[in-house]
C-alpha cells in the first residue's frame, strides 16, 4: 500500500474521513515552516505543501497573501523540494506538492517529477491543469510512481466526472463551491449530491476542499466524503502564531463519521 | 466572418493555446464555445453585429494615405488603418460589441472584464450601456490611480470599477481577479476578455471579432492600389488583439505580406524592464493559455514594463506565439524612448496623435520604410488615439529632457 492509500485506509479504520492539510512552503517563515508543518502532521493524515506561485488564480485572499509572503521569504522550486525532504525524515505520512503548472513547465516536467520523487513526495495537485492538458505529465508521473490528483467542481458534467476520476491516481479532489479557496460560513447543500455522483463513477477516495475551516464544516464534508481538505483556516492560524494545534484537533474531531 | 484554419478542436495553434484553467471553468468554456460557434453561423446574429459596427462604431474605419510621413521617411508608401477613429477611440470596441451581444444571446445578465489602461474597460462599459447589461470592471490599483480619466468614463457609462490590490496591481492581476470572479459566479456571469489571450475559445473569438480590421484593409487597398496585399503590415503587440485583427486575414494567404508585430521593449530587452514576450520570453502558461511569456527560472511571472499601459502584459497570445515560432510573422522590439519619438513624429507630421501603444508601431517605420524602398506599400494599424496618453507622455518626456540636461 502506498502512503496515500494508507492515509485513507487508516482514517477509514478509525471511522473517519482523512484530514488533508495545506501549508505553503516557506510560510510563515523559512525557519518556522518545519515546526508548523510537523505540528499539523501530528493531527493530519496528509499534507499538501504549497509551492508558491506569483499568479494563483484559483486562490482566495488568504492563500494569495501567504504565497506572496513565502515568495518574499525566498521560496523556490528547489526550496520546496528541500522542505519536503526534511519533513520526510520524520514522517511517513502522505505528502503532496500543490502548485500551478508554470513552475513545473519552467523546471521541465521530467525534472520536476524526479525532484519531487527524490524528496519523498507522493503526489501532485495542480488546480490549473485539467487532465485534458496533462497528456505528457500523466505518463511521466506514472513511470516515476508519482500520483496525480485532478479536481472536480460543482459545475462538472458527467463526461468531466468520468474523465477526471479515470485520470486521477491518488485521490479525487472535489471542490465544494464554484469559487476560489478560502474559509466560508457553511458547506453548500449540493455537496452530498456532487460527491454521490463522483463516487458512482469511481472507487478511488474522494476528498472535498474549499471552505472547510472548523468542526461543523469538517463534519458536513466527512459525512459524505473520504477526505477533508483544509487550507486557508490553517494558514490563518499559522500566520497568527497561536491556536494551530487546537484548530487541528477540532478539525480532526470534525472528520469523525 | 472568415473561418480560419486554426485553432484545432482543442484550441491549439500548433503547440500554443489550450485550456489551463480550474475545472470549474471547463464546462463554462465548452458552453461558451458552443454558443459562439452557433452565433457565428447565425446570419441574424452576424447581421446585427455588422450593423452595430457600422452604425454605432462608425465602421469601416478609413485606410488613410499618410503622405507627409511617407515623404519624411523617404521610403515605402505608408497607409494608416484608422482604428483610432472608432467610437471610444480604439479597436477594442469591435470585440466588446461582439462578446456583449453573445452574452445577451446566452441569457447572461452580468458582465465582467479586466482592464489595464482602461480602454477595454471603457469599450466593455460602452457595449453594456448599449445592450443594457450590468458591468463590473477589474483594474489594478496602480492603473486606477494612473488612469483616473478612464475610471471616470467607465463609471459615467454605468460600470462598477473594482480596484485590485494583489500582486503587481496592474493588468495581469486585474485579469487574475476577473478569472476568480468568473470561477465564483460562473453560472450567471459572462467574462468579456479584451485580448487574444486566455483559455480557448477566447483567443479565436477575439481574433474573429477583430478580423474586420484586416478584411476591410484588403478591400480598401484593392480600391486604392489595385491589390489586396501590401508589402508589409505593422502593428503593436501586447496581448496582441489589434495585431491579430489585421494579421489573421492575411496570415493564411499564399503569398502573404510581411507581418511585423512590434513589442514594447521598455528600457531595452537586455535591461529586464520590458514587455517583449517573444524577444525576451520563453514558452509558459498564464491565464489559461500556453504562449511566449516572461518568467524566471522558478516559473514565477516577471512583471512587464512599458511606457504604454496597454502593452504592459507579460505574455503574447497563442496565435502570435504560433506565428513567431513558425515564421508567419516577425516580432521586433521598440523601446519606450523610440515609442515617444514615434508619438511625436506622427503628431507633428500628420496631425494625428496616436496612442502610446500605437506609437511603437509608428516608431518601427523609421527603419522599415527606407529599408523597403519607394515602390513598396506598408499598412500600419493605427490601433488607438492618444488623447488618453497626453498627460503620461508629457510627464515621461519631461523626465527624459531633465535627465538629458543633468
Amino acid at each position: 500500500m502506498n502512503r496515500i492509500e494508507t492515509a485513507f485506509s487508516n482514517a477509514k479504520s478509525e471511522s473517519r474521513a482523512a484530514f488533508i492539510a495545506y501549508l505553503p512552503a516557506g510560510f510563515p517563515t523559512l525557519e518556522t515552516f518545519q515546526d508548523t508543518a510537523n505540528t499539523i502532521l501530528e493531527y493530519a493524515d496528509a499534507l499538501e505543501i504549497g509551492l508558491p506561485y506569483s499568479d494563483p488564480l484559483g486562490d482566495g485572499p488568504t492563500i494569495q497573501k501567504a504565497g506572496e509572503r513565502a515568495l518574499e521569504n525566498g521560496m523556490t522550486v528547489a526550496g520546496t523540494f528541500a522542505a519536503a525532504r526534511e519533513l520526510r525524515k520524520n514522517s511517513d505520512k502522505a505528502l503532496f506538492i500543490m502548485t500551478y503548472y508554470n513552475p513545473i513547465l519552467a523546471t521541465g516536467e521530467a525534472e520536476f517529477i524526479a525532484g519531487a520523487v527524490a524528496a519523498g513526495v507522493d503526489g501532485l495537485i495542480l488546480p490549473d491543469l485539467p487532465p485534458d492538458e496533462a497528456d505528457t505529465l500523466i505518463p511521466l508521473a506514472e513511470q516515476a510512481g508519482l500520483k496525480l490528483t485532478f479536481l472536480l467542481a460543482p459545475t462538472s458534467t458527467q463526461d468531466r466526472i468520468d474523465l477526471v476520476t479515470a485520470s486521477s491516481t491518488g485521490f479525487v479532489y472535489a471542490v465544494s463551491v464554484t469559487g476560489v479557496t478560502g474559509a466560508r460560513v457553511g458547506i453548500p447543500e449540493e455537496v452530498p449530491l456532487m460527491v454521490g455522483k463522483i463516487k458512482a463513477s469511481t472507487d478511488k477516495p474522494v476528498a472535498v476542499g474549499f471552505g472547510v475551516s472548523n468542526f461543523e464544516t469538517a463534519q458536513a464534508v466527512a459525512r459524505v466524503a473520504d477526505g477533508v481538505v483544509v487550507g486557508s483556516a490553517l494558514v490563518t492560524a499559522a500566520a497568527r502564531g497561536s491556536g494551530l494545534p487546537e484548530l487541528c484537533a477540532e478539525i480532526l474531531a470534525g472528520c469523525k463519521k | 466572418m472568415q473561418n480560419f484554419p486554426l485553432p484545432d478542436a482543442r484550441g491549439r495553434f500548433g503547440r500554443f493555446g489550450g485550456r489551463y484553467v480550474p475545472e470549474t471553468l471547463i464546462p463554462a468554456l465548452e458552453e461558451l464555445n458552443t454558443a459562439y460557434l452557433e452565433a457565428k453561423s447565425d446570419p441574424v446574429f452576424m447581421e446585427e453585429f455588422e450593423r452595430t459596427l457600422r452604425e454605432f462604431v462608425g465602421r469601416p474605419s478609413l485606410l488613410y494615405f499618410a503622405k507627409n510621413l511617407t515623404e519624411r521617411l523617404g521610403g515605402a508608401k505608408i497607409y494608416l488603418k484608422r482604428e483610432d477613429l472608432n467610437h471610444t477611440g480604439a479597436h477594442k470596441i469591435n470585440n466588446t460589441i461582439g462578446q456583449v451581444m453573445l452574452a445577451k444571446r446566452m441569457g447572461k445578465k452580468r458582465i465582467i472584464a479586466e482592464t489595464g489602461a482602461g480602454q477595454h474597460g471603457v469599450a466593455t462599459a460602452t457595449a453594456c450601456a448599449l445592450f443594457g447589461l450590468e458591468c463590473i470592471v477589474y483594474q489594478g490599483e496602480e492603473d486606477v490611480r494612473r488612469q483616473a480619466l478612464n475610471v471616470f468614463r467607465m463609471k459615467l457609462l454605468g460600470a462598477e470599477v473594482r480596484p485590485v490590490s494583489s500582486g503587481t496591481r496592474t493588468l495581469k492581476d486585474a485579469t487574475n481577479e476577473a478569472i476568480r470572479d468568473w470561477v465564483t459566479n460562473v453560472r450567471s456571469t459572462f467574462y468579456v476578455l479584451g485580448s487574444v489571450v486566455g483559455p480557448h475559445p477566447y483567443p479565436a473569438m477575439v481574433r474573429d471579432f477583430q478580423s474586420v480590421i484586416g478584411e476591410e484593409t484588403k478591400a480598401q487597398l484593392l480600391e486604392l492600389e489595385g491589390r489586396i496585399n501590401p508589402d508589409a503590415i505593422v502593428a503593436c503587440v501586447g496581448g496582441g488583439s489589434n495585431a491579430i485583427g489585421i494579421f489573421a486575414p492575411y496570415a493564411y494567404l499564399e503569398p502573404r505580406p510581411r507581418l511585423i508585430g512590434v513589442e514594447a521593449a521598455g528600457h531595452g530587452v537586455e535591461s529586464g524592464l520590458h514587455a517583449a514576450s517573444v524577444a525576451g520570453g520563453k514558452v509558459g502558461v498564464l491565464h489559461g493559455s500556453l504562449m511566449y511569456l516572461l518568467y524566471d527560472n522558478n516559473g514565477q511571472i516577471v512583471p512587464a514594463h512599458s511606457v504604454s499601459a496597454g502593452l504592459d502584459y507579460p505574455g503574447i497570445g497563442p496565435e502570435h506565439s504560433y506565428y513567431a515560432a513558425n515564421g508567419v510573422a516577425e516580432y521586433v522590439p521598440i523601446t519606450d524612448r523610440e515609442a515617444l519619438e514615434g508619438f511625436k513624429l506622427l503628431s507633428e507630421c500628420e496631425g494625428i496623435i496616436p496612442a502610446l501603444e500605437t506609437a511603437h508601431a509608428i516608431a518601427h517605420l523609421k527603419t522599415l520604410a527606407p529599408e523597403l524602398g519607394k515602390d513598396k506599400i506598408i499598412v500600419v494599424n493605427l490601433s488607438g488615439r492618444g488623447d488618453k496618453d497626453v498627460q503620461e507622455a508629457m510627464r515621461v518626456m519631461n523626465d527624459m529632457e531633465n535627465a538629458a540636461k543633468a
